[in-house]
């Protein structure tokens, strides 16, 4: 028997009792949020991040980007903790390390976490970017996502250059030595590139706090900002289908001039308008 | 059919000659770094002056260009489009003296973040661009090293930085040359990229001797070296420092030396091309100093044309 509005039960009246609870419950939790909202307009924005449409066929290879940030964000915490005991000067910081991992309580899970968490970082980097590569899902209008997350990259691998010299053992000494060496083989800039990392014309103390302020404030800073624009992209765009779906990855792109009204070519909405 | 666009339609902007200016001055910087500094800042002052001309006339062409489309062909400018035309400058107006406020707030806000920015940004850069600081290192009396025979000699350059200024260097006396002691001194820093290179031989630890010298230490090591040699890619180098395997690109680096009060001083460090002949008589082919991995001699020598130095002839 088909369920038709005459044959359907009718609902019963909600019990008084009942209602009053989940209404007081709903309120508890919503009034606060409107208040919020109605002055900020930041839970609206957080539920346009969150609940978003994906495609039906997506699956756990999407997955990768948001391990890759999951990596970076314990990178960060584990690295600022690190950082209330680590001293970046050549008497101290062996010490400050060993201190680290032998006497502060858990310090050597910290220390392991970060330590190892660095190699997981860039391995989830790669695979994140091989995903991507795989799905096609570089192509327009996401290519600028993919320059930016290139970018990411990069900076990835120089927080690993710079955060291996600050053990100040023999391992770290001497790959950095090889390091800054490599760069300073490149024609013309080389030589003052090489001279810059290392703060004077040997290694000494200056190459350990610029490697320290590079590692702690400047490369992680640039970092969360490229995070933030990469997500805003991935949400503005959507996710990509991927490649044994019937939906195309790439959106077919007009030929010639850009579509609608841009900021430097407002003429395109009229021309195109016809 | 939408327009087709190529190389049918005239470009725009058109031909000018300020590129050619801005290029100019572009050179001249880069120039100016190899040769003097005033040459920098002609060149960068031609190159934002003729940058601002073409940036106007671009600007100026691109709007041109809107107004009247040059010959493309379907061109003709529609009631619609002259709308639109009327309001890309916004709804309302602009009167003068709103350009003006604008354009002094903008220019006022670069003027004070230059102000703020550049010696933070100079601050950050320049060292890069600094001379190489000159040292030496008593290495002790002459009478610890014999003629002919090879000491490690391990000292810190510069005692103030502490331990990190630790290096090592091979000193082998040889004699007199032509009234004058001869002696040479092998930095031991590999050319290929920076590894210490080692003594490739035994090595007499029972025989080390540690000096005082200035309250700072000095360690002679005898060793007998058949050849150097680098563990971390397999460079190798013959007992005058020249290359005989592996990917170094010269010479080991080598070191001045002064006799002073009956102590060996070990003065700047030098690159080298190559060495020919031995000992006294080897003729060094001396370049000033320049970092592992970079050709001193020959075509290579041109890509690193720079070098931060202030060595004493």
């Amino acid at each position: 028997m088909t369920v038709t509005p005459e044959t359907r039960p009718p609902v019963p009246p909600p019990s008084r009792k009942k209602k009053r609870f989940t209404d007081r419950l709903i309120a508890l939790v919503m009034v606060p949020v409107d208040w919020i909202d109605e002055r900020s307009a930041i839970p609206r924005g957080v539920h346009w991040f969150l609940f978003r449409k994906v495609p039906s066929d997506s699956n756990w290879f999407h997955t990768l980007g948001s391990a890759t940030l999951t990596a970076f964000l314990v990178q960060a915490g584990t690295g600022v903790i690190l950082a209330f005991y680590y001293r970046p000067t050549p008497d101290e910081a062996y010490d400050s390390i060993r201190y680290i991992t032998h006497d502060v309580t858990l310090g050597w899970l910290v220390r392991g976490m970060h330590k190892w968490g660095a190699s997981v970082f860039i391995i989830l980097l790669f695979l994140h970017m091989a995903r991507v590569f795989l799905f096609g899902a570089y192509k327009y209008p996401r290519e600028l996502n993919w320059v930016i997350g290139f970018t990411l990259l990069v900076l990835g691998m120089l927080q690993g250059f710079t955060g291996y010299l600050l053990p100040w053992d023999q391992t770290a000494y001497w790959a950095t030595v090889v390091g800054i060496n490599l760069n300073g083989t490149g024609p013309i800039v080389g030589p003052f590139l090489a001279q810059f990392l290392r703060g004077g014309d040997e290694i000494g103390p200056n190459t350990l706090t610029i490697f320290y302020a590079f590692h702690m404030l400047l490369l992680p800073g640039l970092i969360f900002f490229l995070i933030l624009v990469h997500l805003y992209l991935v949400v503005r765009l959507g996710v990509s289908s991927p490649p044994w779906s019937p939906e195309r990855a790439g959106a077919p792109r007009l030929d010639g001039e850009p579509r609608g009204p841009g900021l430097v070519r407002p003429r395109a909405r009229g021309r195109f308008a016809r | 059919v939408e327009p087709r666009h190529g190389d049918m339609e005239p470009h725009s902007p058109g031909p000018s000659i300020w590129p050619v200016g801005f290029a100019v001055g572009i050179a001249c910087v880069l120039a100016g770094l190899v040769v003097s500094r005033p040459a920098v800042i002609i060149g960068a002052i031609i190159a934002i002056v003729f940058g601002a001309l073409w940036a106007r006339d671009a600007m100026r062409a691109g709007r041109h260009a809107e107004e009247a489309p040059a010959g493309g062909p379907p061109a003709v400018a529609t009631a619609a489009d002259l709308d639109y035309e009327a309001d890309t400058d916004g709804e309302v107006t602009r009167y003068p003296r709103n350009k003006f406020l604008e354009l002094s707030t903008l220019g006022l806000g670069g003027v004070i973040t230059a102000v703020v920015a550049l010696p933070v940004v100079g601050f950050a850069v320049l060292p890069a661009f600094r001379d190489q600081v000159s040292f030496e290192v008593d290495l002790g009396p002459t009478d610890n090293f014999p003629e002919g025979d090879w000491i490690e000699v391990n000292y810190l350059y510069d005692p103030a930085v502490g331990d990190v200024s630790r290096q090592t260097a091979f000193v082998r006396y040889n004699g007199m040359f032509q009234e004058h002691p001869s002696y040479t001194l092998i930095s031991n820093r590999c050319v290929h990229l920076g590894c210490p290179v080692q003594a490739s031989g035994p090595r007499e630890d029972d025989q080390r001797k540690e000096v005082e010298v200035n309250d700072v230490r000095v360690t002679q090591t005898p060793v007998l070296p058949a050849n150097f040699s680098c563990p971390c890619h397999g460079g190798a180098y013959d007992t005058e420092g020249n290359r005989t395997a592996g990917p170094p690109v010269r010479a080991l680096d080598r070191f001045k030396f002064d006799l002073v009060d009956g102590h060996l001083v070990l003065v700047d460090r030098y690159s080298v091309a190559k060495v020919e002949g031995e000992g006294a008589r080897a003729r060094i082919y001396g370049y000033g100093i320049q970092g592992p991995g970079e050709h001193v001699d020959g075509f290579s020598g041109w890509l690193y044309p720079i070098q931060p130095q202030d060595l004493r002839s």
